[in-house]
């Protein structure tokens, strides 16, 4: 380089010094860290970018997380002091990191806030997350459990809607199976999963754990009800003693009439559109589901993820306003028709014309009608065990009556660290 | 002398060091948690971590779930272990026989498999077993026996489970079979010859005597192996169906790291070094009797 060129450069780099100096500093952008979870992670990208758009000060490092492997990395990165300032949780993961005492209170928040307004969620589900009167999460999505079903198959046997009852629900399966016979079913419920039976026990009144959520209540008369209606329906023939992964592609069997209803989650809908055959794309329908005691007795349980902030967060304020963008009933319509997941706030399912919706409504429904589960950090395993207990009296193993006193037994020494725990703090 | 002696250990102290730090401390530090209650309630606070003394291992005793887990892993190293040898010793025989061509290829063939992943693997087998659609049933039922639900049926899960591993497993013993049946002088297998002794003979008095310490090394190899069976029934049936595939590390993995009872979890974890001790003294003894 000539010396005249760099004599050149150097005066250019002066005027770029001294422009630079000339002009306020733009602001330093705050950058806050946001784990998503699974799907969702992916799904959120456009409006996390919408939200940096409409605040310029804050730059929102998302990090997508598979679903399987959430609960360890969060606790890792807990131990590891590396935690996010925002992240999703599941709704029954905020008891265990309350716990922990990782995760920061909301109330004042929620009280000061001009756009999250408790009012507007569903009552069931924003129950989700108050622990001892705290409140520790915004919920993001929702999910419950409603039945699928072959109305034309329901309506061969008498039934042009789905029943309201247990009673009136075991008699459509009665004619069901008289009418199928052979490798059909009227019911498909995966004995993989524990929520048919924590349901049922629900719905006959009993509130899964007692005494403050320190002993179990499964023995008690109200589960022992909604537990023996529900082995009586693998019992009765009503239910193959099938898991979801025995059952090869459970569309397929759907729509060939193996089953004809089938207990399960929001994600089915755009399943069931997606992978049934035209054919049957006008035979199925949903419904909330039936209850023993009157319509105030069909309850399900109250799902779903949502928004918490890490008490660590030194970027509190920043990360406050992405829950609260997030919670907006506009960006609940976005993202339900990003991912198919259920909004949060009854504003967007009416706004975005989903509470009338002819698969959505039931959940709608149902989601009038939705209870917490216990919220303690054991619940997992609680849940777990009860999946054991039933797949062993599902399979005539032990007998009801056996299987949930030795259940009882069971989450009760679970649950003595936790009683301990509860007797120390004064 | 004495010079010597701490020149030994500068030399030795990198090594010690490294060995102390990443395996001697945490097993101490195991050893001691398995002697406390410290779960989810003591990562929040340490405070409430308990010295508990033996109540760790009562309670794993008193436990139907640890016998049952117990008794999956005896039966899967006991089954698996004897049938990995002898699938892996039959093999080295015929890649190793004289009359056969292409030898090469067939020892990489048959080790392929251990040099696979487990997971991929694993899930391949899955749809192997599948009950409706898998390649076994279909292979079953051409020649009429019954569709076996593989995994989904407590009295077949292990069984399959004992199918994937010795598949994925005996390549490497089978090397190791192969290098020692290759130090077999010759000369022994002609003089053998000259007497008289036919093939059966000669594999019975010349092959397995001079065989033996390459079968004892990979008995214990393959034992202490199985007895930590973990990946296979993680991937494939998440110890189930009604706990009949769930292993000892399985159980130790989900106390500890699922429901995050780390004491007890720990606890499970020296149970399972005991038996794995008990196993390997038992086989090294076993090989010095009969060698007496």
């Amino acid at each position: 380089m000539s010396p005249r060129a760099s004599a050149g450069l150097g005066l250019l780099a002066l005027c770029a010094v001294l422009v630079g100096c000339g002009r306020p500093a733009p602001p330093k952008a705050e950058t806050i860290q946001f784990w998503a979870l699974g799907r969702e992670g992916e799904a959120v990208e456009p409006l996390v970018r919408e939200f940096e758009r409409q605040h310029p000060g804050i730059r929102v490092r998302l990090q997508q997380i598979p679903f399987s492997a959430a609960h360890e990395k969060l606790l890792t990165a807990y131990m590891g002091d590396a935690v996010p300032d925002v992240a999703q949780l599941g709704n029954t993961w905020v008891a265990e990191l309350t716990v922990l005492d990782a995760l920061e209170r909301l109330d004042s928040h929620v009280a000061s806030s001009s756009s999250v307004d408790s009012a507007d969620y569903f009552p069931g589900i924003w129950q989700t997350n108050l622990i001892h009167d705290g409140l520790y999460g915004i919920p993001w999505y929702v999910d419950t459990r409603v039945i699928f079903y072959r109305t034309d198959l329901l309506a061969r046997a008498g039934f042009p809607a789905m029943p309201a009852t247990w009673p009136d629900w075991v008699a459509a399966m009665r004619s069901l199976k008289q009418l199928a016979g052979g490798h059909r079913y009227p019911i498909f419920l995966p004995t993989n999963e524990w929520a048919q039976p924590v349901i049922f026990g629900m719905q006959a009144g009993s509130p899964i754990l007692k005494d403050g959520d320190r002993y179990g209540a499964f023995a008690d008369s109200a589960f022992r009800r909604g537990f023996e209606f529900y082995v009586g329906l693998f019992r009765d023939g009503f239910a193959p003693p099938l898991g979801a992964n025995d059952i090869g592609n459970v569309y397929q069997e759907f729509a060939r009439g193996t089953f004809a209803m089938w207990i399960t989650g929001p994600w089915n809908i755009g399943q069931m559109r997606a992978q049934l055959p035209p054919e049957v794309q006008e035979q199925w329908g949903t419904a909330p589901l039936p209850g023993p005691d009157g319509d105030s007795s069909r309850v399900s349980f109250a799902g779903g993820s949502s928004l918490v902030l890490f008490r660590r967060s030194r970027h509190a304020a920043a990360a406050w306003q992405l829950i609260e963008f997030l919670s907006r009933p506009d960006q609940q319509v976005r993202f339900y028709e990003l991912t198919g997941d259920l909004p949060a706030r009854r504003s967007a399912w009416t706004r975005s014309g989903l509470a009338t919706d002819r698969y959505a409504r039931a959940f709608w429904e149902q989601l009038q009608r939705v209870r917490p589960l216990p919220k303690v950090p054991e619940w997992e395993l609680i849940a777990t065990r009860v999946l054991e207990y039933a797949e062993l009296s599902i399979r005539g193993r032990t007998p009801p009556d056996a299987a949930l006193g030795r259940l009882d037994r069971e989450v009760d020494r679970s649950l003595a660290k936790r009683r301990w725990v509860l007797g120390r703090v004064p | 002398m004495k010079g010597a002696g701490r020149a030994a250990w500068v030399l030795l102290a990198p090594a010690l060091l490294l060995i102390g730090f990443f395996f001697l401390l945490p097993v101490a530090a195991a050893a001691i948690l398995s002697f406390t209650d410290f779960d989810i309630y003591a990562v929040g606070d340490p405070a409430n971590t308990r010295w508990i003394g033996l109540a760790n291992y009562a309670t794993l005793l008193g436990q139907p779930v640890f016998w049952r887990a117990l008794a999956n892993t005896c039966y899967f190293a006991l089954v698996g272990g004897p049938l990995s040898v002898l699938v892996a010793l039959g093999a080295a025989l015929m890649v190793n026989a004289r009359v056969v061509r292409y030898k090469s290829l067939f020892r990489t063939i048959y080790f392929a498999p251990f040099v696979t992943t487990l997971v991929a693997v694993a899930l391949v087998w899955r749809y192997l077993y599948h009950p409706q659609y898998g390649l076994l049933n279909y292979v079953l039922g051409a020649i009429g026996l019954g569709p076996i639900d593989w995994l989904g049926d407590p009295r077949w899960a292990m069984p399959a489970i004992i199918g994937l591993a010795v598949w994925k497993n005996f390549g490497y013993s089978m090397l190791i079979l192969i290098a020692g049946l290759q130090s077999i002088p010759q000369e022994l297998y002609e003089a053998a010859e000259l007497d008289g002794a036919g093939g059966w003979t000669r594999f019975r008095y010349v092959t397995l005597p001079l065989l033996r310490p390459a079968l004892v090394f990979v008995g214990v190899i393959t034992t202490i192996g199985y007895l930590q069976l973990f990946a296979e029934p993680y991937v494939m049936t998440q110890g189930g169906p009604l706990r009949s595939t769930t292993s000892l590390v399985l159980l130790m993995y989900e106390e500890a790291f699922r429901w995050w009872r780390i004491g007890y979890g720990s606890a499970i974890a020296f149970v399972l070094f005991v038996i794995v001790l008990v196993a390997t003294l038992l086989q090294l003894r076993l090989q010095r009797g009969e060698s007496a």
